[in-house]
């Protein structure tokens, strides 16, 4: 049942059991249990999946659809559990399970505990140094007691004089679209529906830029006779409507100018979306996917972790590269360097000299929003 | 201590009431139980899938759910046509009308709050908007006011009915002082709850349809058009199956107030089809897309060109006094009117506003089963709702509720 899925879905460990039995049932490489026959572990589910599986059974579906869970939602069909539920008892795994109870406990206590203090945080705009840096904490471990793997997030504030801008050079884009997939790659967006932050619009020569007439979903060579091609993602406005709408305050703009969401506040319901004139944000209609390989864990509380479905989110100018100094990656990926970040408060970034010396224009500027997202020609 | 004894036997005998009933009664609940069990179970995979098992997506990002909330609100808003003449004016044929049109209200706004909850992404962290509790953004978005003005308005429309069949359960008259200025405030209240609706669409500068002026107040004139037709309709059913009294003079009364309306109505919507077609801009592509549809792409067509001929008919008949004092027309002319009204505002009125998108993207919209059957389940809860209270309502007003004090 799991082959043919292509992303990464924790299955209670049922399906995947291979790769984990390491030492144990348990999947648990530490700790108090090393008594375990190899050749068993294939067919017996652990302590830990039994009691999981118990509780499966008993509760059900209920137990999906707490907020953080969401994410890592544990596939599973009941019936399956219960056949392997009565499997194992008969094999006998109650020689495992007493063997390994301990570690069992604690582990799906921890589990249980993490997921409670995240479903009833508070907003992450409030929260102090330390908060942040708990539930950055409590994320990470999640995902490890989920995955076996280890994810690295940061909580990192904005830095001091320092604001983001874009500048996006008309004449060079060829429309190749390395941005869309590279930001695709970098910000594990749902693969499933294909979300993409980034819209490259081709237009025809001569005509100007009529948006309505162009096309924003090609599958054909660049660049294209006749055409140009511009870039569209959100422009993180030093006066955002988006952020006004929103009744619980789950998006905001930063002290560095970028406007972020809370993926855990955001109740989804998506007045942020009608208020946004640039069509920058995008909504997690279903659970997000992307396959556990293909996971970049290197993430940001504000950026690129793990979402969840019924949320909000939307480009943050890769928040978790740009405050260690580097540049968002769709800049980095592109070929033509027709994408241009940088601090606008530095004199001497190449952002500032774009906006001083070259004829820039924004769209949409009667709007009042302010974008920080400048498009010029050479 | 003896409000408390009496509140409970009040309870009892309510649940007395509703629980017992003619035949049709019955099969009527039956129905809507089953309609909303249905509701229940689309509900449900909703959660299970996330809000792509419905027709909505990142370009039309509000549907079928919010579409009838707006429209509700109008209906819940138009109980006040009601209230004011009666315990203001003392105009005394209102006053039976008047606690079927709060019991409407509250039945209305319960709706409301059900689609709201239905359309959010994350209902197990609706707490977040919970004031104390979670963060709420106020006064900058305009849906926080929404949440206040509608949860006000529950209050004022629960507590003024309630106050008067409490006394009147006891077989005791309310007082004026009492529920007078109860009455007043809930006057300005339904005005705001319609304006202030009106706001969370209007203030987005970000979509051109809804960004204009006139909105608000063509909010209130299609309210007050929709809310008292549905009064009307339902106080003849009342008067049809049960033993309480209506007069032909009230429901004439009510057919007054649904006529200007109406009548208002139409001025604005002429003023506003001028203005996106005499000299239009690009901001009236939304209206193109609305009534002609636009590049090939014209799912709204039929629903909008059913609402307006509606719309104009309804209104022609019911200025014709003769034709308005009929009562077999007026009930088809109530009924087209608010058909009309629904369409119009609510799926001619959420779904063009996004589109064509902001860059000129034209994705449309069509509601899935999952999401219709939603729908309709909320509105049969909100029927059934409206079904107790009426006949609770009803049964104190012909007394035949009473309380028995035990002692005396
Ligand atoms: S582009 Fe849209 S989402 Fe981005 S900050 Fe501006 S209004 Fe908000
Ligand atoms: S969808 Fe989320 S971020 Fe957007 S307005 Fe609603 S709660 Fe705020």
């Amino acid at each position: 049942m799991s082959d043919n899925k292509k992303w990464y879905s924790l299955d209670l460990g049922l399906n995947n059991k291979k790769e984990s039995s390491g030492s144990c049932g348990c999947g648990k490489s530490e700790g108090s249990c090393s008594s375990t026959p190899k050749e068993q572990v294939e067919e017996e589910l652990s302590p830990e999946e039994f009691y999981e599986a118990a509780i499966n059974a008993s509760i059900g579906e209920e137990r999906h659809r707490d907020g953080f869970e969401q994410v890592f939602d544990v596939k599973m069909d009941r019936r399956s559990a219960f056949k392997k539920l009565t499997a194992s008892l008969l094999i006998g795994a109650g020689a495992v399970t007493t063997s390994c109870s301990v570690t069992t406990g604690s582990d799906t206590k921890e589990k249980a505990q993490i997921d409670w203090e995240e479903q009833f945080k508070g907003n992450y705009k409030l929260m102090t140094d330390e908060e942040k840096q708990g539930t950055i904490n409590r994320l990470m471990r999640s995902y490890e007691l989920r995955t076996d793997k280890k994810i690295n997030m940061t909580a990192e504030n904005a830095a001091e004089d320092v604001l983001f801008g874009y500048a996006f050079n008309i004449s060079k884009c060829q429309g190749y679209m390395n941005c869309v997939n590279a930001c695709v790659e970098e910000n594990n967006q749902d693969r499933n529906s294909e979300m993409q932050y980034i819209r490259i619009h081709e237009m025809k020569d001569g005509e100007g830029f009529k948006f309505d007439k162009a096309d924003d979903n090609y599958y054909h060579e660049v660049p294209a006779e006749g055409h140009f091609y511009m870039g569209t993602q959100c422009f993180h406005c030093d006066n955002p409507p988006c952020v006004e709408v929103c009744p619980v305050q789950a998006t905001w703009k930063e002290e560095d100018g970028l406007v972020v969401i809370d993926y855990d506040w955001c109740v989804g319901c998506r007045y942020c979306m009608a208020a946004c004139p640039y069509d920058g944000r995008r909504f997690n209609w279903s659970k997000p996917e992307v396959p556990e390989p293909e996971v970049n864990k290197n993430q940001h509380y504000l950026g690129n972790r793990m979402r969840k479905k019924g949320v909000m989110e939307k480009c943050t100018f890769c928040v978790q590269r740009t405050r260690k100094g580097k540049n968002p990656a769709c800049v980095e990926a592109c070929p033509t360097g027709a994408r241009i970040f940088g601090n606008l408060l530095d004199p001497n970034s190449t952002i500032r000299w774009v906006l001083e010396n070259k004829k820039v224009f924004r769209l949409k500027e009667d709007l009042g929003t302010e974008p920080k997202f400048w498009y010029f020609m050479d | 201590m003896g409000a408390f004894k009496v509140f409970k036997s009040l309870v009892v005998d309510s649940l007395d009431t509703i629980t017992k009933g003619s035949k049709t009664y019955h099969l009527w609940m039956g129905f809507l139980t089953l309609v909303m069990l249905i509701g229940m179970y689309c509900y449900s995979i909703q959660l299970e899938e996330g809000l792509s098992a419905t027709g909505m997506s990142d370009r039309v990002s509000w549907g079928l759910y919010i579409s009838n909330f707006t429209f509700l609100v109008g209906v819940a808003a138009a109980a006040v046509m009601l209230v004011m003449p009666t315990y203001v004016l003392k105009d005394i044929d209102f006053k039976q009308a008047v606690l079927i049109g709060e019991g409407l209200a509250v039945a209305a706004l319960i709706m409301c709050l059900a689609f709201v909850v239905a359309d959010m992404g994350g209902p197990s962290v609706l707490w977040h908007m919970i004031p104390g509790i979670g963060v709420f953004n106020f006064p900058n978005s305009m849906l926080t006011w929404d949440v206040i003005v509608l949860n006000g308005y529950l209050f004022i429309n629960i507590s003024i009915p309630f106050y008067i069949l409490f006394k009147h359960y006891q077989n005791k008259e309310a007082k004026k002082s009492v529920y007078v200025p109860g009455a007043i405030i809930s006057v300005f209240w339904a005005v705001g709850i319609h304006l202030v609706t009106a706001f969370l669409y209007q203030g987005l500068q970000a979509r051109p349809f809804w960004n204009n002026a006139l909105l608000g107040p063509r909010f209130l004139a299609s309210a007050f058009a929709a809310g008292p037709s549905l009064i009307i309709l339902v106080l003849a059913v009342i008067r049809s199956f049960t033993a309480f009294k209506i007069e032909d003079k009230t429901i004439k009364k009510i057919a007054m107030i649904v006529t200007v309306a109406a009548q208002i109505n139409l001025i604005m919507l002429v003023s506003e089809l001028f203005k996106e077609f005499y000299a239009p801009t690009h901001h009236s592509e939304s209206a193109y897309y609305l009534f002609f549809g636009l590049h090939g792409k014209n799912a709204l067509l039929p629903w909008i060109w059913t609402a307006i001929p509606l719309n104009v008919l309804a209104t022609v008949i019911l200025t014709f006094n003769k034709f308005r004092n009929n009562l077999k027309v007026l009930y088809v002319c109530c009924f087209m009117l608010f058909v009309a009204i629904w369409i119009e505002k609510g799926f001619g009125l959420i779904v063009p506003g996004f589109i064509p998108g902001p860059y000129g993207k034209i994705v449309e919209y069509l509601p899935t089963g999952v999401e219709i059957g939603v729908t309709i389940g909320i509105w049969a809860m909100g029927a059934f709702v409206f079904t107790i209270l009426a006949k609770t309502a009803i049964g104190i007003e012909l007394g035949e509720l009473r309380y028995k004090d035990k002692k005396a």
